[in-house]
Protein backbone atom coordinates (compact mmCIF):
# COMPACT_ATOMS: atom_id res chain seq x y z
CA UNK A 1 0.00 0.00 0.00
CA UNK A 2 2.97 2.19 -0.51
CA UNK A 3 2.36 5.69 -2.72
CA UNK A 4 4.60 4.78 -6.07
CA UNK A 5 7.80 6.82 -6.07
CA UNK A 6 6.36 9.54 -8.08
CA UNK A 7 2.75 10.97 -8.27
CA UNK A 8 4.32 12.73 -11.05
CA UNK A 9 3.82 13.72 -13.93
CA UNK A 10 -0.44 14.37 -13.58
CA UNK A 11 -1.41 13.62 -16.64
CA UNK A 12 -4.85 14.74 -17.98
CA UNK A 13 -5.57 13.28 -21.22
CA UNK A 14 -8.70 14.49 -23.45
CA UNK A 15 -10.44 14.88 -19.88
CA UNK A 16 -14.25 15.55 -19.60
CA UNK A 17 -16.53 16.03 -17.03
CA UNK A 18 -20.38 16.29 -17.33
CA UNK A 19 -22.39 16.72 -14.43
CA UNK A 20 -26.31 17.80 -14.22
CA UNK A 21 -26.12 17.77 -18.21
CA UNK A 22 -23.67 20.47 -17.63
CA UNK A 23 -20.17 19.85 -18.78
CA UNK A 24 -17.73 21.38 -16.23
CA UNK A 25 -14.40 19.90 -18.02
CA UNK A 26 -14.26 20.29 -21.75
CA UNK A 27 -11.57 17.90 -23.13
CA UNK A 28 -8.73 19.21 -21.11
CA UNK A 29 -5.36 18.01 -21.79
CA UNK A 30 -2.60 18.65 -19.76
CA UNK A 31 0.61 18.03 -17.69
CA UNK A 32 1.34 19.16 -13.87
CA UNK A 33 5.59 18.26 -14.30
CA UNK A 34 7.72 18.44 -11.20
CA UNK A 35 9.19 22.49 -10.46
CA UNK A 36 7.85 25.53 -9.63
CA UNK A 37 4.20 26.01 -8.55
CA UNK A 38 1.32 26.00 -11.52
CA UNK A 39 -1.54 28.12 -10.84
CA UNK A 40 -4.50 28.34 -12.53
CA UNK A 41 -6.48 31.23 -13.18
CA UNK A 42 -9.79 31.51 -14.77
CA UNK A 43 -13.29 34.06 -13.88
CA UNK A 44 -15.52 32.31 -11.39
CA UNK A 45 -17.02 28.92 -12.78
CA UNK A 46 -14.50 28.09 -15.27
CA UNK A 47 -13.40 24.94 -13.32
CA UNK A 48 -10.69 25.67 -11.54
CA UNK A 49 -11.91 23.85 -8.31
CA UNK A 50 -13.13 21.06 -10.46
CA UNK A 51 -10.08 20.42 -12.49
CA UNK A 52 -8.08 20.56 -8.32
CA UNK A 53 -10.60 17.69 -7.53
CA UNK A 54 -10.46 15.45 -10.57
CA UNK A 55 -6.20 15.90 -9.88
CA UNK A 56 -6.63 14.80 -6.66
CA UNK A 57 -8.35 12.01 -7.73
CA UNK A 58 -11.74 13.13 -5.86
CA UNK A 59 -14.01 13.10 -8.80
CA UNK A 60 -13.74 11.06 -11.93
CA UNK A 61 -13.72 12.02 -15.56
CA UNK A 62 -16.63 11.73 -17.15
CA UNK A 63 -14.59 10.27 -20.56
CA UNK A 64 -10.68 10.98 -20.74
CA UNK A 65 -8.03 9.55 -18.39
CA UNK A 66 -5.85 10.95 -16.03
CA UNK A 67 -2.75 9.18 -14.94
CA UNK A 68 -0.08 9.63 -11.49
CA UNK A 69 3.28 8.75 -12.48
CA UNK A 70 1.54 6.42 -14.98
CA UNK A 71 -0.80 4.68 -13.47
CA UNK A 72 -4.50 5.34 -13.15
CA UNK A 73 -6.31 4.83 -9.74
CA UNK A 74 -3.55 5.82 -7.65
CA UNK A 75 -4.77 6.65 -4.02
CA UNK A 76 -4.33 10.25 -2.48
CA UNK A 77 -1.43 8.75 -0.55
CA UNK A 78 0.79 11.56 -1.01
CA UNK A 79 -1.57 14.10 -2.51
CA UNK A 80 -3.60 16.83 -0.03
CA UNK A 81 -5.69 19.37 -0.98
CA UNK A 82 -6.44 22.63 0.93
CA UNK A 83 -10.44 23.34 -0.20
CA UNK A 84 -12.03 26.31 -1.04
CA UNK A 85 -14.09 26.31 2.07
CA UNK A 86 -12.11 23.80 3.99
CA UNK A 87 -14.67 21.64 6.51
CA UNK A 88 -13.07 21.99 10.52
CA UNK A 89 -13.73 18.90 12.04
CA UNK A 90 -15.40 19.21 15.56
CA UNK A 91 -12.41 19.15 17.42
CA UNK A 92 -9.56 21.26 18.44
CA UNK A 93 -6.97 23.33 16.39
CA UNK A 94 -4.64 20.78 17.11
CA UNK A 95 -6.84 17.90 17.27
CA UNK A 96 -7.65 18.36 13.85
CA UNK A 97 -3.87 18.79 12.46
CA UNK A 98 -3.24 15.21 14.56
CA UNK A 99 -6.28 13.68 13.14
CA UNK A 100 -4.74 13.95 9.72
CA UNK A 101 -1.23 12.54 11.17
CA UNK A 102 -3.12 9.59 11.50
CA UNK A 103 -5.14 9.34 8.64
CA UNK A 104 -1.89 9.84 6.82
CA UNK A 105 0.15 7.08 8.89
CA UNK A 106 3.00 8.64 10.95
CA UNK A 107 3.95 7.43 13.87
CA UNK A 108 2.01 8.20 17.29
CA UNK A 109 5.42 9.11 18.60
CA UNK A 110 5.86 12.16 15.99
CA UNK A 111 2.73 13.52 16.52
CA UNK A 112 2.96 16.32 19.25
CA UNK A 113 5.88 17.53 17.64
CA UNK A 114 4.89 17.60 14.42
CA UNK A 115 1.43 19.34 15.52
CA UNK A 116 3.52 21.52 17.46
CA UNK A 117 6.11 22.48 14.69
CA UNK A 118 2.71 22.90 11.87
CA UNK A 119 0.82 24.88 14.05
CA UNK A 120 3.99 27.29 14.53
CA UNK A 121 4.28 27.32 10.80
CA UNK A 122 1.12 28.59 9.85
CA UNK A 123 0.78 31.18 12.79
CA UNK A 124 -1.96 29.40 14.92
CA UNK A 125 0.13 28.44 17.81
CA UNK A 126 -1.67 30.41 20.41
CA UNK A 127 -5.02 28.80 19.37
CA UNK A 128 -3.95 25.19 19.39
CA UNK A 129 -6.45 24.32 22.02
CA UNK A 130 -9.43 26.23 20.94
CA UNK A 131 -12.78 24.56 18.94
CA UNK A 132 -11.22 24.45 15.08
CA UNK A 133 -15.04 25.57 14.35
CA UNK A 134 -14.98 28.64 16.11
CA UNK A 135 -11.66 30.26 14.56
CA UNK A 136 -12.33 32.97 11.85
CA UNK A 137 -12.31 32.26 8.50
CA UNK A 138 -8.80 32.74 7.61
CA UNK A 139 -7.25 30.96 10.80
CA UNK A 140 -9.56 28.30 9.68
CA UNK A 141 -7.89 28.53 6.09
CA UNK A 142 -4.36 28.35 7.38
CA UNK A 143 -5.33 25.45 9.67
CA UNK A 144 -6.43 23.56 6.73
CA UNK A 145 -2.81 24.00 4.65
CA UNK A 146 -1.33 22.91 7.75
CA UNK A 147 -3.71 19.99 7.73
CA UNK A 148 -2.64 19.50 4.41
CA UNK A 149 0.93 19.76 4.87
CA UNK A 150 0.69 17.46 7.61
CA UNK A 151 -0.16 14.66 4.45
CA UNK A 152 3.69 15.32 3.87
CA UNK A 153 2.39 15.46 0.28
CA UNK A 154 4.59 14.73 -2.68
CA UNK A 155 1.51 17.34 -4.44
CA UNK A 156 -0.08 19.60 -2.74
CA UNK A 157 -3.51 21.20 -4.42
CA UNK A 158 -4.33 24.81 -2.86
CA UNK A 159 -7.91 26.33 -3.92
CA UNK A 160 -7.75 29.78 -3.60
CA UNK A 161 -5.23 29.43 -0.15
CA UNK A 162 -5.13 33.34 0.76
CA UNK A 163 -8.86 34.41 -0.54
CA UNK A 164 -10.15 35.48 3.60
CA UNK A 165 -6.26 35.96 4.77
CA UNK A 166 -5.24 39.68 5.56
CA UNK A 167 -2.11 41.20 4.07
CA UNK A 168 0.17 40.12 6.92
CA UNK A 169 -1.35 36.31 6.56
CA UNK A 170 -1.42 36.14 3.06
CA UNK A 171 2.20 36.73 3.33
CA UNK A 172 2.93 34.61 5.51
CA UNK A 173 1.20 31.92 3.38
CA UNK A 174 2.87 32.70 0.07
CA UNK A 175 6.02 31.94 2.13
CA UNK A 176 4.80 29.12 2.83
CA UNK A 177 3.88 28.05 -0.24
CA UNK A 178 7.41 29.21 -1.74
CA UNK A 179 9.37 27.04 1.01
CA UNK A 180 6.88 24.29 0.17
CA UNK A 181 7.81 24.41 -3.30
CA UNK A 182 11.54 24.54 -2.83
CA UNK A 183 11.42 21.02 -0.83
CA UNK A 184 10.36 19.84 -4.16
CA UNK A 185 6.83 19.67 -3.51
CA UNK A 186 4.65 20.46 -6.45
CA UNK A 187 1.93 23.06 -5.55
CA UNK A 188 -0.96 23.05 -8.02
CA UNK A 189 -3.25 26.46 -7.04
CA UNK A 190 -6.16 28.15 -7.86
CA UNK A 191 -6.52 31.99 -7.56
CA UNK A 192 -8.49 34.86 -8.12
CA UNK A 193 -4.98 37.24 -7.41
CA UNK A 194 -3.46 38.11 -10.43
CA UNK A 195 -0.65 39.25 -7.87
CA UNK A 196 -0.27 36.34 -6.28
CA UNK A 197 -0.04 34.77 -9.46
CA UNK A 198 2.50 37.15 -10.88
CA UNK A 199 4.40 36.29 -7.52
CA UNK A 200 4.31 32.47 -6.99
CA UNK A 201 3.90 30.97 -10.44
CA UNK A 202 6.07 29.10 -12.41
CA UNK A 203 3.54 28.44 -14.85
CA UNK A 204 0.34 29.43 -15.82
CA UNK A 205 -2.73 28.06 -16.74
CA UNK A 206 -6.11 29.88 -17.95
CA UNK A 207 -9.34 28.22 -17.89
CA UNK A 208 -12.55 29.64 -19.58
CA UNK A 209 -15.96 27.76 -19.59
CA UNK A 210 -13.98 24.74 -19.09
CA UNK A 211 -11.67 24.46 -21.23
CA UNK A 212 -8.01 25.66 -21.19
CA UNK A 213 -7.69 28.96 -23.01
CA UNK A 214 -4.08 29.12 -22.69
CA UNK A 215 -0.75 27.86 -20.76
CA UNK A 216 2.50 28.96 -20.47
CA UNK A 217 5.90 29.79 -18.55
CA UNK A 218 4.21 32.29 -16.30
CA UNK A 219 6.39 35.47 -17.08
CA UNK A 220 5.40 35.40 -20.76
CA UNK A 221 2.03 34.85 -19.97
CA UNK A 222 1.69 37.88 -17.72
CA UNK A 223 3.60 40.08 -20.00
CA UNK A 224 2.48 38.94 -23.39
CA UNK A 225 -0.87 37.13 -23.58
CA UNK A 226 -0.94 34.97 -26.76
CA UNK A 227 -5.37 34.88 -26.91
CA UNK A 228 -7.82 37.41 -26.58
CA UNK A 229 -9.57 35.67 -23.58
CA UNK A 230 -6.68 35.94 -21.40
CA UNK A 231 -5.16 39.62 -22.46
CA UNK A 232 -9.38 40.17 -21.32
CA UNK A 233 -8.76 38.61 -18.64
CA UNK A 234 -5.87 40.22 -17.60
CA UNK A 235 -7.00 43.75 -17.94
CA UNK A 236 -9.57 42.97 -15.49
CA UNK A 237 -12.32 43.18 -18.23
CA UNK A 238 -15.65 40.79 -18.20
CA UNK A 239 -15.45 37.35 -20.10
CA UNK A 240 -18.49 35.86 -21.17
CA UNK B 1 -54.22 17.48 47.90
CA UNK B 2 -53.86 14.63 50.86
CA UNK B 3 -53.44 12.31 48.17
CA UNK B 4 -50.35 14.11 46.71
CA UNK B 5 -48.92 14.56 50.26
CA UNK B 6 -48.92 11.15 50.94
CA UNK B 7 -47.90 9.90 47.65
CA UNK B 8 -45.04 12.45 48.16
CA UNK B 9 -44.28 10.97 51.84
CA UNK B 10 -44.04 7.76 50.42
CA UNK B 11 -41.25 8.82 47.75
CA UNK B 12 -39.63 10.37 50.82
CA UNK B 13 -39.72 7.57 53.06
CA UNK B 14 -37.50 5.33 51.12
CA UNK B 15 -39.98 2.94 50.67
CA UNK B 16 -37.56 -0.22 49.97
CA UNK B 17 -40.26 -2.08 47.74
CA UNK B 18 -40.46 1.87 45.72
CA UNK B 19 -37.17 1.80 45.43
CA UNK B 20 -36.82 -1.88 44.46
CA UNK B 21 -39.21 -1.02 41.49
CA UNK B 22 -37.69 2.25 40.31
CA UNK B 23 -34.27 0.13 39.85
CA UNK B 24 -35.95 -2.52 38.28
CA UNK B 25 -37.11 0.48 35.85
CA UNK B 26 -33.96 2.18 35.35
CA UNK B 27 -31.92 -1.52 34.85
CA UNK B 28 -34.18 -2.43 32.06
CA UNK B 29 -34.57 0.77 30.46
CA UNK B 30 -31.26 1.61 30.25
CA UNK B 31 -30.15 -1.70 29.27
CA UNK B 32 -32.32 -1.40 26.40
CA UNK B 33 -30.99 2.06 25.22
CA UNK B 34 -27.14 0.58 25.60
CA UNK B 35 -28.31 -2.47 23.15
CA UNK B 36 -30.16 -0.47 20.60
CA UNK B 37 -27.52 2.35 21.23
CA UNK B 38 -24.98 -1.06 19.94
CA UNK B 39 -27.14 -1.91 17.12
CA UNK B 40 -28.84 1.18 16.08
CA UNK B 41 -25.64 3.77 15.56
CA UNK B 42 -23.96 1.33 13.27
CA UNK B 43 -26.67 1.05 11.70
CA UNK B 44 -27.79 4.62 10.71
CA UNK B 45 -23.99 5.12 10.43
CA UNK B 46 -23.99 2.41 7.36
CA UNK B 47 -27.06 3.45 6.13
CA UNK B 48 -25.70 6.89 5.87
CA UNK B 49 -22.62 6.07 4.16
CA UNK B 50 -23.79 3.15 1.97
CA UNK B 51 -25.45 3.89 -1.75
CA UNK B 52 -27.62 0.61 -1.97
CA UNK B 53 -30.59 0.03 -4.10
CA UNK B 54 -34.10 0.63 -1.83
CA UNK B 55 -32.12 3.00 0.02
CA UNK B 56 -34.71 5.13 0.40
CA UNK B 57 -37.06 2.81 1.47
CA UNK B 58 -34.98 1.42 3.92
CA UNK B 59 -35.09 5.20 5.11
CA UNK B 60 -38.40 5.75 5.28
CA UNK B 61 -39.10 2.46 6.94
CA UNK B 62 -36.84 3.55 9.55
CA UNK B 63 -38.51 6.64 10.15
CA UNK B 64 -41.93 4.78 10.16
CA UNK B 65 -40.80 2.13 12.51
CA UNK B 66 -39.98 5.07 15.43
CA UNK B 67 -43.67 5.35 16.00
CA UNK B 68 -44.06 1.14 17.04
CA UNK B 69 -47.32 0.54 19.18
CA UNK B 70 -45.30 -0.56 22.02
CA UNK B 71 -48.55 -3.21 22.31
CA UNK B 72 -47.67 -4.63 19.33
CA UNK B 73 -43.90 -4.80 19.71
CA UNK B 74 -44.84 -6.93 23.27
CA UNK B 75 -47.38 -9.38 21.47
CA UNK B 76 -44.66 -9.84 18.81
CA UNK B 77 -41.84 -10.60 21.59
CA UNK B 78 -44.79 -12.67 23.54
CA UNK B 79 -44.88 -14.51 20.65
CA UNK B 80 -41.31 -15.33 19.70
CA UNK B 81 -40.41 -15.67 23.47
CA UNK B 82 -43.04 -17.98 24.47
CA UNK B 83 -42.94 -21.46 25.29
CA UNK B 84 -44.11 -22.85 22.11
CA UNK B 85 -42.03 -19.37 19.58
CA UNK B 86 -38.92 -20.13 18.43
CA UNK B 87 -36.85 -18.34 21.10
CA UNK B 88 -39.07 -19.94 23.75
CA UNK B 89 -36.32 -22.06 25.01
CA UNK B 90 -34.16 -19.39 26.30
CA UNK B 91 -37.28 -19.00 29.07
CA UNK B 92 -37.11 -15.42 29.05
CA UNK B 93 -40.83 -14.78 28.96
CA UNK B 94 -41.72 -12.99 32.12
CA UNK B 95 -38.56 -12.04 33.41
CA UNK B 96 -36.37 -8.79 33.01
CA UNK B 97 -34.51 -9.75 30.14
CA UNK B 98 -37.95 -9.98 28.32
CA UNK B 99 -38.57 -6.67 28.78
CA UNK B 100 -35.41 -5.25 27.69
CA UNK B 101 -35.59 -7.14 24.41
CA UNK B 102 -39.23 -5.75 24.05
CA UNK B 103 -37.87 -2.35 25.08
CA UNK B 104 -34.43 -3.02 22.53
CA UNK B 105 -36.89 -3.21 19.36
CA UNK B 106 -38.69 -0.16 20.42
CA UNK B 107 -36.14 1.79 20.57
CA UNK B 108 -33.38 0.58 17.91
CA UNK B 109 -35.33 2.17 15.06
CA UNK B 110 -35.50 5.80 16.96
CA UNK B 111 -32.02 5.30 17.77
CA UNK B 112 -30.60 4.05 13.98
CA UNK B 113 -32.89 7.05 12.42
CA UNK B 114 -31.86 9.60 14.37
CA UNK B 115 -28.33 8.45 13.70
CA UNK B 116 -28.71 7.95 10.15
CA UNK B 117 -29.82 12.06 9.79
CA UNK B 118 -27.43 12.85 12.65
CA UNK B 119 -24.43 11.32 11.16
CA UNK B 120 -25.52 11.90 6.91
CA UNK B 121 -25.53 15.10 7.37
CA UNK B 122 -22.10 15.16 8.92
CA UNK B 123 -20.62 13.05 6.45
CA UNK B 124 -21.97 15.32 3.67
CA UNK B 125 -19.98 18.40 5.18
CA UNK B 126 -16.97 15.90 5.95
CA UNK B 127 -16.90 14.16 2.91
CA UNK B 128 -14.29 15.56 0.78
CA UNK B 129 -11.96 16.08 3.58
CA UNK B 130 -12.35 12.46 4.64
CA UNK B 131 -12.09 11.35 1.15
CA UNK B 132 -8.67 13.53 0.58
CA UNK B 133 -7.02 11.93 3.65
CA UNK B 134 -7.89 8.37 2.19
CA UNK B 135 -9.41 6.85 5.16
CA UNK B 136 -10.86 3.90 4.70
CA UNK B 137 -14.91 3.19 5.96
CA UNK B 138 -14.15 2.36 9.57
CA UNK B 139 -12.15 5.54 9.57
CA UNK B 140 -14.56 7.40 8.36
CA UNK B 141 -17.09 5.91 10.49
CA UNK B 142 -15.27 6.07 13.51
CA UNK B 143 -14.39 9.40 12.95
CA UNK B 144 -17.85 10.91 12.19
CA UNK B 145 -19.73 9.14 15.30
CA UNK B 146 -16.86 10.67 17.14
CA UNK B 147 -17.67 14.15 15.86
CA UNK B 148 -21.53 13.69 16.22
CA UNK B 149 -21.56 12.35 19.83
CA UNK B 150 -23.03 15.34 21.18
CA UNK B 151 -25.86 15.22 19.03
CA UNK B 152 -25.82 11.00 19.03
CA UNK B 153 -26.41 11.64 22.95
CA UNK B 154 -30.35 13.16 21.97
CA UNK B 155 -30.76 10.14 20.13
CA UNK B 156 -29.91 8.25 23.25
CA UNK B 157 -32.19 10.89 25.07
CA UNK B 158 -35.29 10.31 22.74
CA UNK B 159 -34.77 6.39 22.83
CA UNK B 160 -34.68 6.29 26.86
CA UNK B 161 -37.70 8.91 26.98
CA UNK B 162 -39.56 6.28 25.03
CA UNK B 163 -38.48 2.99 26.83
CA UNK B 164 -38.76 4.61 30.35
CA UNK B 165 -42.50 6.11 29.65
CA UNK B 166 -43.61 3.09 27.81
CA UNK B 167 -46.38 0.18 29.61
CA UNK B 168 -47.60 -1.92 26.81
CA UNK B 169 -44.86 -4.00 25.75
CA UNK B 170 -43.31 -4.32 28.97
CA UNK B 171 -46.51 -5.80 30.70
CA UNK B 172 -46.96 -7.81 28.42
CA UNK B 173 -44.00 -9.80 28.30
CA UNK B 174 -42.72 -8.83 31.63
CA UNK B 175 -46.35 -9.91 33.39
CA UNK B 176 -46.32 -7.26 35.89
CA UNK B 177 -45.17 -9.62 38.48
CA UNK B 178 -44.84 -7.87 41.82
CA UNK B 179 -41.11 -8.08 43.14
CA UNK B 180 -39.86 -9.54 40.29
CA UNK B 181 -41.06 -7.61 36.44
CA UNK B 182 -43.15 -4.34 38.65
CA UNK B 183 -41.35 -1.53 37.48
CA UNK B 184 -42.72 2.16 37.57
CA UNK B 185 -45.05 2.60 34.41
CA UNK B 186 -46.44 -0.99 35.46
CA UNK B 187 -46.55 -0.55 38.61
CA UNK B 188 -48.80 3.21 38.23
CA UNK B 189 -51.22 1.14 35.81
CA UNK B 190 -51.85 -1.53 38.48
CA UNK B 191 -52.07 1.55 41.41
CA UNK B 192 -54.30 3.33 39.34
CA UNK B 193 -56.71 0.24 38.61
CA UNK B 194 -56.73 -1.03 42.03
CA UNK B 195 -57.71 2.62 43.48
CA UNK B 196 -54.15 3.00 45.09
CA UNK B 197 -53.78 6.63 43.97
CA UNK B 198 -50.56 7.83 46.43
CA UNK B 199 -48.35 5.01 45.53
CA UNK B 200 -49.62 5.31 41.75
CA UNK B 201 -49.19 9.58 42.26
CA UNK B 202 -45.56 8.92 44.41
CA UNK B 203 -44.65 6.64 41.06
CA UNK B 204 -45.42 9.00 38.34
CA UNK B 205 -43.69 11.81 40.47
CA UNK B 206 -40.61 9.76 40.39
CA UNK B 207 -40.57 8.58 36.91
CA UNK B 208 -41.05 12.47 35.72
CA UNK B 209 -37.88 13.69 38.36
CA UNK B 210 -35.84 10.84 37.16
CA UNK B 211 -36.72 11.38 32.97
CA UNK B 212 -36.21 14.81 33.88
CA UNK B 213 -32.85 14.38 35.99
CA UNK B 214 -31.42 12.94 33.11
CA UNK B 215 -31.93 15.12 30.57
CA UNK B 216 -30.44 17.76 32.16
CA UNK B 217 -27.18 15.72 33.35
CA UNK B 218 -27.07 14.77 29.48
CA UNK B 219 -28.17 18.27 28.16
CA UNK B 220 -25.30 19.97 30.65
CA UNK B 221 -22.58 16.92 29.44
CA UNK B 222 -23.40 18.23 25.76
CA UNK B 223 -22.85 21.72 26.41
CA UNK B 224 -19.62 21.21 28.29
CA UNK B 225 -18.55 19.28 25.47
CA UNK B 226 -19.45 21.47 22.49
CA UNK B 227 -17.57 24.50 24.46
CA UNK B 228 -14.65 22.39 24.13
CA UNK B 229 -14.99 20.60 20.83
CA UNK B 230 -17.02 23.30 18.85
N1 LIG C 1 -21.80 18.72 -9.03
C1 LIG C 1 -22.06 19.68 -9.95
N2 LIG C 1 -23.18 19.66 -10.69
C2 LIG C 1 -23.44 20.60 -11.61
N3 LIG C 1 -22.64 21.64 -11.85
C3 LIG C 1 -21.51 21.73 -11.14
C4 LIG C 1 -21.15 20.77 -10.15
N4 LIG C 1 -19.98 21.13 -9.60
C5 LIG C 1 -19.62 22.26 -10.22
N5 LIG C 1 -20.52 22.63 -11.15
C6 LIG C 1 -20.46 23.80 -12.05
O1 LIG C 1 -19.24 23.73 -12.73
C7 LIG C 1 -18.72 25.03 -12.95
C8 LIG C 1 -17.28 25.08 -12.48
O2 LIG C 1 -17.24 25.06 -11.07
P1 LIG C 1 -15.87 25.26 -10.27
O3 LIG C 1 -16.21 25.25 -8.85
O4 LIG C 1 -14.89 24.28 -10.77
O5 LIG C 1 -15.47 26.72 -10.75
P2 LIG C 1 -14.26 27.63 -10.25
O6 LIG C 1 -13.46 27.97 -11.46
O7 LIG C 1 -13.55 27.01 -9.12
O8 LIG C 1 -15.05 28.92 -9.77
P3 LIG C 1 -14.70 29.93 -8.56
O9 LIG C 1 -13.68 30.88 -9.09
O10 LIG C 1 -16.01 30.63 -8.34
O11 LIG C 1 -14.24 29.15 -7.40
C9 LIG C 1 -19.66 25.97 -12.22
O12 LIG C 1 -20.48 26.58 -13.19
C10 LIG C 1 -20.45 25.10 -11.31
O13 LIG C 1 -21.74 25.59 -11.15
MG1 LIG D 1 -13.37 27.43 -7.17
Amino acid sequence: MRAPSSELPIEFDHVTLTAGGVTILDQITLTLAPGAPTVLIGPNGSGKSTLLRVAMGLLSPSRGRITWGGLEDVPPLKRAIVFQRPAMLRRSAAANIRFALRAAGIPRAEHARRTGELLELVGLAHVADRAARRLSGGEQQRLALARALARDPAVLFLDEPTASLDPVATKGVEDIIRAVSERNIKVVMATHDLGEARRLAGDVVMLHRGRIVERGVAVSFFDAPQTGEARAFLAGELLI
Amino acid sequence: MTQDVTALQLVLSGDPALFAIVRLSLYVSLSAVALAALIGIPLGAWIALTKFPGRQGVIVLLNALMGLPPVVVGLAVYLMLSRSGPLGAFGLLFTPGAMIVAQTVLVTPIIAALARQTIEDLWIEYRDELSAMNLGPLGRVAALIWDARFSLVTALLAGFGRAAAEVGAIIIVGGNIEGFTRTMTTAIALETSKGDLPLAVGLGLVLIAIVIAVNALAWTARRAGERLAG
